[in-house]
């Protein structure tokens, strides 16, 4: 693999950066790998690479339908955290965090982890009991996470109205290791760092079938460029988990919603850091360009179209001009909508699945994109060993038959 | 006068009405009518912006909304200040003040154009190569820098003074665009009597016809068949006209979002106007009339101050009587360019030549341009530029057949037009989810089939000339009047004298025999992306156009690719040799234009964020000085605080008070639900735990709802009325969800269930009167009701009269005293407090707000869904295994129950807890352990889930679930704090009166 | 924002309705007779197609009442929708469907 540093840059541009190699190659797919990745977003790289790096398996092909990259991991707000309340989601997204912390490096690619801090607000007295008990266990786990009070929340993002609201900002949660990321460059990162080990990811190839032999394993996956033979194939697809596994005869407890997201005209330096507002629906974050980064929840109805509907957007508007009045001059530059796959407890399956070597990565809902390395590196351990990793291994599809559900969304949201 | 560049007669400003205004501090004139870009044009001044990454100076290059490079910021204060304006859309005013953006200290001498220095190593995407060490220095260091330099315009540092408003409106058929395919479509399909919108972006509908001079159309030259057509459009009163309207989104079955901008163009606004409106209208029919944009060309040093599009030139001399220039250079690759230069001419420029990319050029256009002394130079092209804040020449060199150069010769000029034909707007039909075709020989991508109930007519479907444009637009509006329902559409022909420019055009980069490395040319201008940073990201490996342009940035700025889209395409699929086909399209996405967040905020700000609900004794709790917290939608009042006391002082006197003699509070905000019907207590038996069937008329049961997965969500006391009639109450967030689930009930799985479901929240107003006085207060109130405890014991619901009033009075406890709800009807609600707060004044009666509710309740160790409860307690798990009806074969959440994890033995169960140190107050939230010595992470067994100072026990007591709690009570354990553990002893969860005796007094 | 034709009051604007989730999962007549996977599957496991997805919508602001919507997941358009407690109808054989 090329080395990427500023040296190489100073040489490149004196060479009038004729040089530059490609980052990936686009090849032909061979009549079998070890391993076949269904998905080419940050989740299926990632597994790729650690495949790779961490396996030794680099037999491997990551086959995606479209372009890598051009689904959820090109689509989202790129906030990365860990304060998660239970031990086994904190465990995972600590796990990811990690890995952020040193990712560039590990590419070779810078991918812009920028870890600005992650303010989560709270509204009302069942807010503040909720965060408080988040910082707690937070805390006990290790993981960074303090409470903040309105004016300490100001004090560490100034734009923020902390004044007269319907809802009044009462305080916050803020992890300052929590962050953003670029997220084409984490795609394209981990895209050229398997590619350097051998793993081909071929792209404009559609899965169209699973075939399955007569023992039930998998053989191999059809596809728009014919079939491809493997004994484990690894389903990283997202929003269309459900279609995939279905081909394969697995029903999952997943239901597939729009999420939206939108970026105002690029500005000067404005925002300091990620805030969030699950009690008034609204993220936001300054990009690096100078774009505010503005998403809220789900759609309400399940759908694949890529796009939301205008009041959902107009809704997180509402509550981005009342968090940030000054910003209601501001313009919508472009609105978009990504699919996202939805379990019950609204926590990750990471897990093997009835079918002897198919696994499944998927249920992300609204946070994928932070947990993308640690997703990809315990997926990776679980294919590779045929048995989850320690920290996937509460994340199974057999934990909604025994009712040990992962429950975070239920566990921050009653209100009473 | 308003600039030495002004025509002296034409255009469609008025010359009698002078304008001042600022640009950059620096004051100006201008007529009404003109925009901010011909205004300052009309002054000379080209030079109003600095590009993106490299901060090269840049001038304006078109007269519509896909302006990339003149960006400004308009204001007078920062609570009216917007960035990134465009300066072709902004309508001047007197007292205007604009200023230009992304440069230091100033626009002529820009710090920042250093970077043009480093331009080498600022290569397509250089940020992903480095800045990665040392490891912090990314977020300390480098990118701090990185945004800094990035970022167009500033935000504004105060809240917006302006207000914004929306409508929802319905209409027949909407016509998107307003030139004259949108006005033809206007007049047919109006005639039908369809209720027609017409929207357009501009201050003034026309389009095209505006800037049109020799055009006839019916008789009428053109300026005269549009003031005709708009007054005939005007009069019909089917027709609404929207202009200064942008249709910037479509979403699903045929909505659509139009952005109004209602006062950003007046110097003096009317106070009660909004500043802009946000339209979603529904229509029937849309017909698109989006018109389609002028292409640039790509070619080395194509962004210098002074080169602009041809036919922005040509709208700048014939509708706002500007001269862009004193002497055009004229670089094209269709016709159109040469009916510009003409225009130019007419207007006073002179033309030096026309370079004409084609090999042949010819026909009228061509022979007109010969004709009038134009030096017209076939096979020509332009390979570079030179003057540093405006353009100063141009070299032009021969292009033979092979595709090579010859020599190049330098023409002076102060102005270059560029035309590579133009575009189809088809944005709005790609946003339909219509797909996109692309044509060959246009060069261009034009809307396929309708997905929607939509047509495309005119320049956005690929037609140019204006007698095919009008008699298409007809076709279209008549089409759709007859689509929607009316007959009667008028769909005649026009008679239009015209002349042709024929469709050519050009994508890509045209051939300059530069180096490939050392030449730049501009395809996103205001991204700073050059055709070579295009072909650095292919031979990296991205070959989709989407990777392209994300690695590249091209078509991400706030243009969004209007004037570089097809270049790029063309340039990647020449160099890929590939068609344009097979390189993609990216996706086109709302907004067309950027559009304001104010408008989609609306008037939902402030106390109108969210409903505001408010008890019928809101008015009063606020008259007594109550402080409140927001539950759901609710106020409520949290604590009655005296002169000088704080929270803690006020609820330790409410609490003393109603443990000691006898406190009122309003619980009215408590969700209900009325429940009638012969299957009654059979609803009501499968939607809770508990068992409903003996239960007697005139008794209360406090009842446990369950979600189908086995969780406890809502809990509250319900009365049996009469056989089969219900009173249901639920907590206070809960009433829509439990309602809601409860219909689902009924309507889907049970029609045949006779019973029905009223919300009754608002019909009642709730009084709770609490303790030990509690029944010598209501006595003398009641009419018809014995409320002695033989005659109404505890858990009991009578119905008679209080003050006068219909009440339903239930005899129920949420504090452990002798208690009593009154429930009578909402609009007798503050009345009757009062005259209960009367009548108890002698028995120091005292108001308590829901902090003391919560003491209250948690020293009886009564649990509160959604503070001992998350959406991961099963009843069992919260104590509550009394209130599940065991012999009921099924109910909500039942089989749920039986999963094994749900009968595991280590759930985390209800207990109270009791720290050794009495005086100590856990903190709500916080977390158990066996050893707080154990490293970290630790293992923990549970967390506090209510903690309170108990006035009544002179201690602090705290709910908790604990990892199999229940087998715990007597042992201790630890809660870690920042600043060391506190030890607590697992109790019962019942801190007061455990019989009892209190509240069956 | 969808066009929603309500069975019982007509065409109305998505925001007088709440989504219900897939339609025809009926719940158990004897939830007690199921082993655990089946009572999952109940609960949790979902058809989610890409295409044409039965789901219930209540008009929640206007009749409140539950009925059944069949609508392609893929471009949001409705097929048909039908009162609550229909069989799920047919679709036209050659599935060029159009909005109603």
């Amino acid at each position: 693999m090329q080395n990427y540093s500023a040296f190489s840059l100073f040489k490149q541009a004196l060479g009038g950066h004729a040089g530059w190699q490609k980052q990936w190659r686009s090849p032909e797919p061979k009549a079998e790998y070890d391993v076949i990745i269904v998905g080419a977003g940050g989740h299926g790289l990632a597994t790729a690479h650690y495949l790779a790096k961490e396996h030794g398996i680099t037999n491997v092909a990551v086959v995606e339908k479209g372009w890598l990259g051009g689904g959820n991991t090109g689509r989202n707000t790129t906030i990365i955290r860990s304060n998660y309340l239970f031990d086994e989601s904190a465990a995972l997204y600590e796990h990811a965090l990690k890995l952020w912390e040193g990712l560039s490096q590990d590419l070779n690619y810078n991918v812009m982890y920028s870890p600005r801090g992650v303010l989560m607000l709270a509204h009302n007295i069942h807010d503040v009991q909720s965060f408080k008990r988040h910082v707690h266990a937070n805390r006990l786990n290790g993981i960074d996470n303090e409470w903040l009070s309105a004016e300490e929340c100001k004090e560490f993002c100034p734009p923020l109205n902390i004044g007269a609201m319907r809802y009044p900002i009462l305080g916050g949660a803020l992890q300052r290791r929590g962050g953003t990321a670029r997220h084409d460059a984490v795609a394209w990162g981990y895209a050229r760092a398997a590619d350097a080990r051998g793993v081909d990811i071929i792209e404009n190839c559609e899965v169209t079938g699973i075939r399955r032999g007569v023992n039930g394993a998998v053989e191999g996956v059809e596809t728009s460029r014919g079939f491809i033979r493997a004994k484990k194939v690894g389903v990283s697809a997202a929003g269309h988990t459900s279609v995939i596994m279905d081909m394969a005869g697995v029903r999952l407890p997943l239901e597939s919603y729009p999420l939206q997201a939108l970026v105002s005209e690029p500005v000067k330096p404005a925002f300091p850091c990620v805030v969030m507002s699950n009690t008034i629906h609204a993220y936001i974050s300054q990009s690096d360009k100078g774009e505010m980064v503005i998403g809220a929840g789900t759609d309400a109805y399940t759908s694949y179209s890529q796009r939301g509907a205008l009041h959902i957007a107009s809704h997180t508007l509402d509550a981005i001009c009342e968090l940030v009045p000054m910003f209601r001059r501001l313009r919508m530059l472009r609105n978009w909508g990504g699919i996202v796959d939805v379990t019950p407890d609204r926590s990750p399956i990471i897990a093997k699945t009835p079918v002897p070597g198919l696994y499944v990565n998927c249920g992300w809902g609204t946070g994928g994109f932070k947990a993308t390395p640690g997703s990809g590196n315990v997926f990776a351990w679980t294919i590779a060993r045929d048995e989850p990793h320690k920290i996937n291994a509460p994340f199974t599809i057999e934990r909604f038959r025994d009712g040990i559900l992962i429950d975070e969304a239920a566990a921050a949201a009653v209100a009473h | 006068m308003s600039g030495r560049f002004r025509t002296p007669s034409g255009g469609r400003v008025d010359r009698r009405r002078t304008i001042r205004f600022t640009f950059d501090g620096k004051s100006y004139q201008g007529f009404e009518g003109d925009t901010l870009a011909s205004a300052l044009l009309a002054n000379g001044v080209h030079l109003v912006g600095r590009s993106f990454k490299y901060h090269r100076p840049r001038g304006i290059v078109t007269a519509g909304s896909d302006e990339p490079n003149a960006l400004v910021g308009v204001g007078v204060d920062d609570a009216h200040y917007t960035p990134n304006l465009r300066a072709t859309q902004v309508e001047i005013y007197d007292g205007l003040v604009a200023e230009s953006q992304n440069r230091w200290p100033s626009l002529n001498f820009d710090v920042g154009a250093v970077n043009e220095v480093f331009a080498p190593f600022l290569s397509a995407g250089f940020y992903y190569k480095t800045f990665m060490w040392p490891r912090a220095a990314w977020a300390k260091l480098y990118e701090p820098l990185i945004r800094r330099a990035a970022g167009l315009g500033r935000a504004p540092e105060q809240p917006d003074a302006d207000r914004y408003t929306q409508v929802y409106a319905h209409c027949d058929v909407l016509i998107v665009g307003a030139g004259p395919a949108g006005l033809a479509a206007a007049l047919a399909t109006s005639a039908s009597g369809a209720k027609v919108f017409v929207c357009d972006e501009q201050a003034e509908m026309g389009g095209s016809l505006l800037a049109e001079k020799t055009a006839v159309i019916d008789g009428l030259l053109a300026a005269d068949w549009t003031a005709k057509a708009l007054a005939d459009l005007a009069a019909r009163t089917n027709v609404t006209l929207m202009p200064r309207t942008t249709a910037f989104g479509w979403y699903p079955h045929n909505f659509l979002g139009l952005c109004e901008r209602i006062t950003d163009h007046v110097a003096k606004a009317d106070p009660k106007l909004p500043r802009e409106r946000l339209w979603q209208v529904r229509a029937k029919e849309v017909v698109l009339a989006t018109g389609a944009l002028e292409r640039p060309l790509v070619f080395p040093d194509n962004d210098r101050p002074g080169i602009m599009m041809a036919e922005a030139a040509r709208i700048y001399a014939n509708r706002f009587g500007v001269k862009p220039g004193d002497k055009a250079l004229i670089f094209t690759a269709c016709d159109s360019a040469y009916r510009a230069a003409l225009d130019l001419k007419a207007a006073g420029v002179a033309i030096a030549a026309i370079a004409d990319l084609r090999a042949a050029p010819g026909g009228l256009w061509v022979d007109r341009a010969r004709a009038a002394g134009i030096d017209v130079r076939a096979a020509t092209v332009v390979t570079g530029t030179s003057g540093r804040l405006r353009i100063d020449s141009v070299s032009l060199a021969k292009l033979g057949p092979d595709g090579r150069t010859g020599a190049s010769e330098t023409i002076a000029c102060d102005l270059l037009l560029m035309s590579g034909g133009f575009t189809p707007s088809v944005h709005l039909f790609s946003q339909s989810r219509g797909k996109l075709v692309y044509d060959e020989a246009l060069q261009a991508y034009l809307p396929g089939a309708s997905v929607e109930r939509e047509r495309s007519v005119g320049a956005c479907r690929g037609i140019s000339d204006l007698d095919t444009v009008l008699n298409d637009g007809a076709a279209g509006g008549s089409g759709a009047a007859q689509a929607a329902g009316f007959a009667g559409a008028l769909g005649g022909t026009f008679a239009v004298h015209t002349d042709s420019v024929g469709t050519d055009g050009f994508i890509g980069v045209t051939p300059h025999g530069g180096h490939p490395s050392k030449t730049r040319a501009w395809i996103d201008f205001q991204n700073d992306v050059t055709a070579k940073d295009v072909k650095l990201a292919i031979r990296e490996g991205f070959r989709s156009i989407e990777h392209v342009k994300r690695y590249t940035t091209t078509g991400m700025a706030t243009d969004q690719g209007k004037t570089s889209n097809m270049n790029a395409l063309g340039l990647v699929s020449e160099t890929l040799q590939i068609p344009v086909p097979q390189v993609g399209l990216t996706t086109f996405r709302p907004p067309y234009t950027p559009t304001t967040f104010g408008i989609f905020a609306g008037q939902s700000r402030g106390d109108l964020f969210d409903p505001l609900r408010q008890t019928p004794i809101h008015d009063w709790a606020v008259a007594q000085g109550a402080v409140f917290e927001d539950v759901s939608l609710w106020k409520r009042a949290h604590y009655f605080p005296r002169a000088g006391e704080d929270m803690h002082a006020a609820v330790a006197r409410e609490c003393k008070a109603t443990r000691q003699a006898v406190g009122i509070f309003d619980a009215t905000t408590l969700g209900k639900i009325e429940v009638v019907g012969k299957d009654a207590a059979e609803l009501m038996n499968r939607m809770y735990t508990n068992a409903w069937t003996k239960l007697e008329p005139g008794r209360l049961r406090y009842g446990v709802m369950l979600r189908e997965d086995g969780f406890v969500m809502d809990d509250g006391v319900v009365g049996r009325m009469a056989p089969d009639r219900f009173h249901i109450t639920t907590t206070t967030g809960g009433a829509p969800r439990v309602l809601a689930m409860m219909e689902d009930y009924i309507q889907t799985e049970w029609p045949d269930l006779d019973v029905w479901l009223t919300s009754t929240t608002e019909e009642w107003a709730v009084i709770a009167v609490q303790g030990p006085l509690a029944r010598k207060v209501l006595e003398p109130l009641v009419e018809d009701i014995d409320l002695s405890r033989e005659a109404m014991p505890h858990m009991s619901v009578r119905e008679g009269k209080i003050c006068g009033v219909p009440t339903r009075l239930f005899r129920v406890s949420f504090t452990g005293e002798l208690g009593f709800e009154v429930n009578v009807p909402a609009g007798y609600g503050r009345a009757v407090w009062e005259a209960i707060f009367a009548a108890g004044k002698p028995y120091g009666i005292t108001p308590y707000g829901t902090e003391t509710m919560h003491v209250l309740r948690a020293e009886k160790g009564f649990i509160i869904v959604g503070q001992e409860t998350d959406g991961t307690v099963t009843p069992d798990d919260a104590g509550l295994s009394w209130a599940i009806g065991k012999a009921k074969k099924d109910f909500v959440g039942k089989r749920s129950l039986a999963r094994p994890a749900m009968t595991a033995s280590d759930r985390k169960q209800l207990v109270g807890l009791l720290t050794v140190n009495p005086k100590t107050v856990l903190e709500e939230g916080a977390q158990i352990v066996a050893d707080p010595a154990q490293p970290i992470p630790m293992t923990m067994l549970g967390h506090v889930t209510s903690s309170y100072w108990s006035t009544t026990l002179d201690r602090s007591i705290a709910l908790a679930l604990v990892r199999g709690g229940r087998a715990r009570i007597g042992e201790r354990l630890s809660v870690p704090m920042p600043d060391g553990p506190i030890t607590v002893e697992l109790v019962e969860p019942i801190f007061y009166d455990p019989k009892g005796a209190r509240l069956d007094a | 924002m969808l066009l929603i034709t309500c069975p019982h009051c007509g065409p109305r604007a998505e925001l007088e309705f709440s989504y219900g989730g897939e339609a025809h999962i009926a719940r158990p007549i004897d939830p007690t007779g199921l082993d655990d996977e089946a009572w999952a599957t109940f609960l949790y496991k979902r058809s989610n197609p890409k295409g044409v997805h039965a789901e219930r919508w209540r008009h929640l602001h206007g009749c409140g009442r539950f009925f059944n919507v069949l609508r392609d997941t893929i471009s949001d358009t409705i097929v048909t929708t039908y009162p609550a407690g229909q069989p799920r109808p047919a679709l036209p054989s050659d599935g060029k469907e159009n909005a109603r």
